[in-house]
């Protein structure tokens, strides 16, 4: 029988949602790391029993988890699977150390910092785990001072893509309000060696030989927060998706403006249209309809709440520009949460179920492509990430 | 042997209850403890100091004998009654954060 299996990293602690086909009935569990920040936890799409999960705390920094029964056990992957004679797992918590070999490290020393001047990367926690289409020991991994990582060992050790770093516009990005990451990692279905990432805030950069060099693109976008709004980097990307059927596609939703490009990225046009405000964090498409997106706009880029204290997701069947809001079984007053960037997330069922998590512990799901909406669980800790695997 | 007390985080992680107890070869100091700590527990490598630069992370404070010895040189020796296993060395998180 089908189901789904939902991947909720929160402030203190990860919970997996198991649902029926209907999604109707829920099993949660969790807390799983308890009291630390889950930033993000994703399935392999190649073998559904491998997750992997970023644990962070501001005490004691990056720790990678793994898991090969889907997450009913953990490890700590960095040593290998292995444990000591007298029974301890041999994990290391893992290393990120940044790429200053002469070769292609050697440039890439500082970028832009808050007061204008040039600052050090420091790697701080990783955002983003993107595990590889078809090899489950193989995962991107997105980090705070913005730069991508690659492990080929199912986590054991991880290395810097550091052409990504490297290209010559580094010293130009500089952290938004939540620090300088590489937060999205979209993999071409149909062409493993194209790679799109975004940065807040340095913007969306491709990559055509499997992350060795790259490319800014972001040409169309529009930001009056940086000194050119047109430059071609500084743009606080908040989040890229695309339709596996379709991948030249991309729709984002940057800091303001909910954007389009027909030719992956080399272009942008803006599609924003009748949505009551055009920030927003989350955007994704139907699992079965690629011209069909979602979004969740949020007030303003001063208060990141949803507007009007009505949680509203808004779709859009044309591609953008024409939105409607979906508001049934979704608070439509009093309501003052937000909906991080990797907070939503599209099953492939029949129709497809749409997840997202709020700042306010609700995780909602709707089983029928957003014209209903129903909470899976209501008080959880602040949700960071939202996935969600189809189980056979 | 050398007795650690360790933040409950920590504890989890290394699935650790209660103390932990090192043999510390040569010396006893900060370093040569963190080091037997990370050889026996691999897990908590760079969760305490940096991997690389093997700096204290900034919410971390160390203490033993009622004293902090935060800002000891890593390679100073820790008092006798640490070395002696009379006192625990006590790794400690910043009271912080919501």
């Amino acid at each position: 029988m089908s189901g789904v299996r939902v991947l909720v990293g929160t402030r203190k602690g990860a919970f997996i949602l198991t649902g029926d086909g209907k999604r109707k009935q829920w099993k949660v569990s969790g807390p799983h790391f308890a009291g630390w920040e889950i930033y993000h936890m994703k399935a392999s799409p190649a073998d559904p029993n491998r997750l992997y999960a970023s644990q962070s705390s501001g005490w004691f920094g990056q720790v990678m988890q793994r898991s090969c029964d889907a997450g009913k056990t953990w490890e700590t992957p960095g040593g290998g699977m292995g444990k000591t004679p007298d029974g301890m797992p041999t994990g290391e918590s893992n290393k990120f150390v940044y790429d200053t070999s002469p070769d292609t490290g050697k440039p890439l020393t500082t970028h832009q910092f808050y007061d204008g001047t040039q600052h050090p990367w420091e790697f701080k926690r990783v955002w983003h785990l993107e595990p590889s289409l078809t090899d489950p020991d193989v995962v991107y991994a997105g980090v705070e001072d913005a730069g991508l990582f690659r492990t080929s060992d199912g986590g054991k050790t991880w290395q810097e893509l550091a052409g990504l770093r490297g290209h010559g516009t580094g010293p130009k990005w500089q952290p938004g309000a939540g620090g300088m990451c590489l937060h999205t990692i979209l993999i071409d279905p149909t062409n493993a060696k194209r790679i799109y990432v975004a940065i807040s805030a340095a913007g969306a950069f491709r990559s055509d030989d499997g992350g060795t060099s790259w490319k800014p693109i972001n040409q169309g976008l529009h930001s009056q927060y940086i000194p050119d709004p047109k430059a071609e980097v500084g743009h606080c990307v908040h989040r890229i998706a695309l339709h596996r059927s379709r991948p030249n596609v991309l729709f984002m939703q940057k800091h303001w403006d909910v954007m389009r490009s027909d030719d992956a990225g080399d272009s942008w046009r803006e599609v924003s249209g009748n949505l009551p405000t055009d920030f927003g964090f989350v955007i994704d498409v139907h699992a079965h309809e690629p011209e069909t997106i979602y979004v969740v706009p949020i007030k303003s880029d001063s208060e990141h709440y949803v507007p009007d204290g009505k949680l509203r997701v808004y779709r859009s069947r044309k591609g953008g520009n024409e939105w409607e809001a979906l508001t049934k079984g979704l608070p439509q007053q009093d309501c003052y949460v937000n909906v991080l960037r990797d907070a939503m997330a599209i099953d492939s069922l029949e129709p497809c179920g749409v997840y997202f998590g709020t700042t306010g512990g609700q995780v909602y799901a709707s089983a029928d492509a957003g014209d209903s909406w129903a909470p899976i669980v209501r008080d959880l800790p602040a949700v960071l990430s939202v996935e969600v695997q189809t189980l056979a | 042997m050398i007795r650690v007390v360790l933040p409950p985080h920590l504890r989890a992680l290394a699935q650790v209850k209660g103390e932990v107890r090192l043999d510390v070869p040569g010396r006893v100091t900060r370093g040569a403890v963190l080091d037997a700590l990370e050889a026996r527990y691999p897990m908590l490598r760079g969760t305490i100091r940096d991997h690389v630069t093997e700096r204290r992370r900034p919410f971390l404070r160390f203490f033993a004998c009622e004293r902090d010895l935060t800002h000891d040189a890593p390679d100073a020796p820790l008092p006798e009654a640490v070395a002696s296993g009379a006192e625990p060395f006590l790794v400690i998180g910043a009271i912080a954060g919501g």
